[in-house]
């Protein structure tokens, strides 16, 4: 029984590896339970150079420039219940195998990975790309009073909260030579579609025109000042913003702040892990020599990595549960 | 809870392990059903944790500050949940447990590296706009 891909790629390895099963005399573990700990152990040092990243920045953001509110919070608490129920699941699949129950191994193992593919299609199809076709423009400090209207900053320091600088929403014009004048044209047609109105493209080449958010067309009002649970509505008022007032001006992607480029990193890191999860339980389900085949000779070694594929699902849940909470609430 | 205490006759491997049909198999088996209905509570219990971290979140509590210390304390509790229970850390071999503490201990002093450098800049340099 000649195995190709052992023959030319001796890495993978036809001999008997020792203690899949039973425990090391010395460790009291069998020996891939001991290897993903260690494993988990660099990954606490992976996320935690980056959580510290996150917190360096916040902490040294200047006031204002630290947003929040930005991101779609029914979603993100559905994906972070998604997350939970997989890994439940995991665990049911695991049961399962040691319970002798192939059956119900299977299926808790789809409704795993299913839920998995549910969470990155969520952040792939829908979240991160309503992010990248939302515009802000910072205002420079010392033209920030022509544009009190849209900021609103005689009534936030009166409520004694941190001063508004940026002015946010679709971009409908953007200044001659915008990397994003194409994202304008697009977003324009489609705001006169809606509304019937043509005055959105103005014939000035250096300015910018955005379809704003509510909190900028009306900064004053009190409900804008707290964090809404149900995303609020994009009002149809317009802001014309000339170019040599703007400090910076971009999508929301990386490039807008540090809030979002630590945001689309962490996330991002997070996102590539689930995906990994998502391979390995698909081996683990399919008939593959090393998946659910191996249950009829030594269901026991199934057994064992499944745990270890669940471990390290395990990890990624909890590492959002802790991403949750400081992008998307607080 | 851990598939580690079975002490195989032949410990160095090689030849056939237990495929585990043994007596201790099935004690083993009824000792898992017998923790199936707590792998549920626990899950249920992160959900309504979740909630409960939504909800907080939109409570003020004086400053953003002690907002974010409240939504820390429970992310923490959801954190440990997962860890003691799902992970099997409660009632897990020593080995792992010393892995672990020694972990905790560096990312500490990595966070506190952070702090440090936030509490003391370089001279002329700024990363404090956007």
């Amino acid at each position: 029984m000649s195995n190709p891909i052992t023959k030319y790629l001796p890495f993978f390895t036809d001999a008997e590896v020792p203690h899949t099963v039973s425990a090391r005399p010395d460790t009291g573990l069998y020996s891939a339970k001991l290897g993903i700990w260690l494993f988990l152990a660099s990954e606490v040092m992976l996320f935690g150079g980056l959580f510290s990243a996150y917190i360096f920045l916040r902490l040294g953001a200047e006031p204002g420039y630290w947003p929040s509110g930005l991101l779609n919070v029914p979603v993100g608490t559905m994906n972070t219940a998604i997350l939970i129920v997989s890994s439940i699941t995991v665990v049911m699949a695991w049961a399962a195998l040691k319970m002798r129950e192939l059956g119900k191994y299977k299926l808790y193992m789809l409704v795993t990975i299913v839920c998995g593919l549910i969470f990155l299609t969520v952040k792939l199809s829908y979240e991160w790309p309503a992010k990248f076709n939302h515009f802000g423009v910072f205002i420079k400090k010392d033209a920030a009073a022509k544009y009190e209207e849209f900021l609103g900053n005689k009534h936030l320091e009166e409520a004694g909260q941190s001063p508004r600088w940026e002015i946010s929403g679709h971009l409908l014009d953007a200044p001659k030579g915008s990397s994003y004048k194409h994202q304008a044209e697009h977003n324009a047609e489609h705001f006169a579609h809606e509304t019937g109105r043509h005055d959105a493209v103005t014939p000035a080449e250096d300015d910018y025109v955005i379809q704003l958010d509510a909190v900028n067309a009306n900064p004053s009002d009190k409900e804008n000042d707290r964090p809404h649970f149900w995303p609020v509505p994009m009002s149809t008022k317009l802001a014309v913003i000339h170019a040599s007032d703007v400090e910076s001006a971009s999508v929301f992607a990386p490039r807008h702040s540090t809030y979002f480029a630590t945001y689309f990193l962490i996330t991002g890191l997070h996102g590539l892990h689930v995906l990994g999860g998502i391979l390995v339980f698909l081996y683990l389900w399919l008939p593959f020599r090393g998946g659910t085949k191996l249950y009829k000779t030594n269901p026991e070694h199934l057994a064992n990595r499944v745990e270890i594929a669940g471990l390290f699902w395990h990890f990624v849940d909890l590492v959002w549960i802790f991403v949750f909470p400081i992008f998307y609430l607080l | 809870m851990s598939a580690s205490h079975s002490h195989s006759p032949t410990p160095n491997g090689g030849s056939h392990e237990s495929d585990g049909h043994g007596h201790d198999q099935a004690a083993e088996a009824a000792h898992i059903a017998a923790h199936l209905g707590a792998y549920v509570k626990v899950g249920v219990a992160l959900l309504v944790l979740t909630g409960v971290t939504v909800g907080l979140s939109y409570v003020d509590f004086g400053s953003r500050s002690m907002n974010i210390i409240v939504g820390m304390i429970v992310a923490t509790i959801k954190a440990s949940l997962v860890a003691a229970i799902f992970m099997h850390l409660k009632g897990e071999k020593m080995t792992i447990w010393r892995f672990l503490i020694m972990t905790a201990i560096f990312a500490i002093g990595l966070f506190f590296l952070t702090l440090l450098a936030h509490s003391d800049p370089i001279s002329g340099t700024s990363y404090s706009t956007h």
